[in-house]
């Protein structure tokens, strides 16, 4: 799956979880949650969602590696690609 | 015959609109069942009735604003209506279901299918919380394949099957106004400043050692996925409401002039609606959910309390507060109490701070800061500081939980 289609996804998935936040002004290497003000649950909840969407499970101990948008899009392009 | 009113769903409540009917006059409703959603301060509430019975009249309109404790349905209950019995065709599955076995002599096997309340759960492992909404739905059990520890049904499970059957609903189903964020405002201004003007506070505050307790809790979800895992919030409401048993001054209600404890530890978790202020719905029962229960509650109460679609219940029950800030980096958060409540709980983040282990030497540990603030009218810090240690020693024990 190429890049562009897995920022659409997360994008459809983060509004769903914070309908307000402005996906537009989010700055790809900076934390998203900081961005967004996305708390622990909003995050879990992201992360099944990419589960559910992806079929890609993020292990906790992976948390530190897809703390921006950008990582998060690295992260995942390369587990859709091994899988 | 008795009468539907007009619920309050806080002390700083005095009117509601009621902008939908589920039931119309004839239907036969049973304990638990929702009526009617309510807009208020705090979003849409989903109205339960607390008696079985068939409603009689509605006596207010979708649209209609009125007082708290207006009369807005009349209902035959089951004792008042014995001249009028109700037909059985009119009984619904869920009444039948939670009807006295005598009553069901011959079907015995078709009951042995049946989730119920009062039925041994030996069969069928399932959550609570799936039980219920699967009863809601009208979904049997048996036919559901559980994707929890040991083949359980979890919440997912049923939302899935029954999506199955029912797809793709249409956003705009529900009846959901948006949230009026100068009226949450409003109700956060009004109960607190009564909390403030009437309750005289004290605080106490403790800081502890998470290091052990976060370990366990990892290890844990290490091999469950996504959806399987429990956050700290989750164990951490789990081990107040253990606690809450062997201090039961600190949970229940300052009213009329006296302390009313409260047999049941429903447990508040305040929920931050963004932009808008934060409600603070209930997890009922929270000591004697498990924690993979209470978890799947959290999340599902924490959805509903942002969509819309809480439950009466869960707005008015809550017996103690839990507040947490999460991970925004604040250390400590002291609380100012719900009332009628008489304490509140607050969660500070866990941080990494040098810590004096019991061996002297000192060490790089992940610690959080627990504050209680409670009602000086029912308890003294004395007892405060009890349900801060007791706390700290159920921490230090995760597994028990």
């Amino acid at each position: 799956m190429n890049r562009s289609r897995l920022q659409e996804i997360i994008a459809e998935e983060l509004l769903n979880i914070a309908p307000e936040a402005e996906l537009g002004s989010v700055e790809p290497n900076t934390d998203l949650r900081e961005e967004l003000d996305l708390d622990s649950l909003d995050y879990l909840n992201l992360v099944i969602a990419i589960n559910h969407r992806l079929h890609i499970q993020i292990p906790e101990a992976d948390y530190g590696r897809i703390a921006s948008l950008n990582a998060l899009l690295d992260y995942l392009e390369q587990a859709s690609q091994s899988a | 015959m008795s009468e539907l009113t007009m619920p309050s769903f806080g002390a700083d409540m005095d009117a509601g609109t009621l902008i939908e009917w589920r039931i119309k006059p004839g239907d036969s409703v049973t304990k638990g069942d929702i009526v009617a959603v309510i807009e208020t301060m705090k979003g849409a509430i989903d109205m339960e009735v607390f008696e079985d019975g068939t409603i009689e009249a509605l006596l207010v309109d979708e649209g209609d604003k009125v007082p708290v404790g207006t009369p807005i349905a009349s209902i035959a209950t089951a004792g008042a209506a014995s001249t009028e019995p109700v037909a059985a065709s009119a009984v619904t599955t869920a009444a039948v279901a939670t009807a006295s076995a005598s009553a069901l002599p011959a079907s015995a096997p078709a009951r042995a299918q049946t989730p119920t309340s009062g039925e041994p759960r030996a069969r069928i492992l399932a959550s609570p919380l799936a039980r219920s909404r699967a009863q809601q739905y009208q979904l049997d059990l048996s036919g559901i394949r559980g994707s929890g520890p040991g083949g359980a049904l979890l919440l997912a499970d049923i939302e899935r099957k029954h999506g199955a059957k029912h797809p793709v609903k249409p956003a705009a189903a529900r009846v959901k106004p948006g949230i009026d964020r100068s009226a949450m405002r409003q109700a956060i201004a009004a109960a607190m400043a009564k909390s403030k003007r009437e309750i005289p506070h004290y605080y106490l505050a403790s800081t502890i050692d998470l290091s052990e307790t976060l370990s366990w809790l990892e290890a844990r979800n290490q091999a469950r996925p996504p959806e399987q895992r429990v956050l700290l919030g989750a164990l951490l409401i789990k081990a107040t409401a253990a606690v809450l048993k062997q201090v039961p001054e600190l949970n229940g209600f300052y009213r009329d002039g006296g302390f009313q404890p409260s047999g049941a530890i429903h447990v508040g978790m305040a929920i931050t609606i963004r932009g808008a202020g934060l409600v603070v719905p209930a997890l009922l029962d929270a000591d004697r959910q498990p924690l993979d229960a209470l978890m799947e509650n959290l999340r599902d109460v924490s959805a509903r309390a942002r969509q819309g679609g809480l439950r009466s219940s869960e707005m008015s029950a809550a017996t103690i507060t839990v507040t947490s800030l999460g991970e925004r980096g604040v250390e400590a958060v002291y609380g100012v109490i719900f009332p009628p409540q008489v304490a509140i709980l607050g969660f500070g983040s866990p941080c990494t701070r040098p810590w004096v282990t019991k061996d002297g030497g000192i060490e790089a540990r992940t610690v959080m800061r627990v504050t209680l603030a409670a009602d000086h009218r029912v308890s003294d810090g004395h007892l405060g500081a009890r349900l801060l240690r007791l706390l700290e020693k159920q921490l230090q024990a995760p597994e028990s939980l």
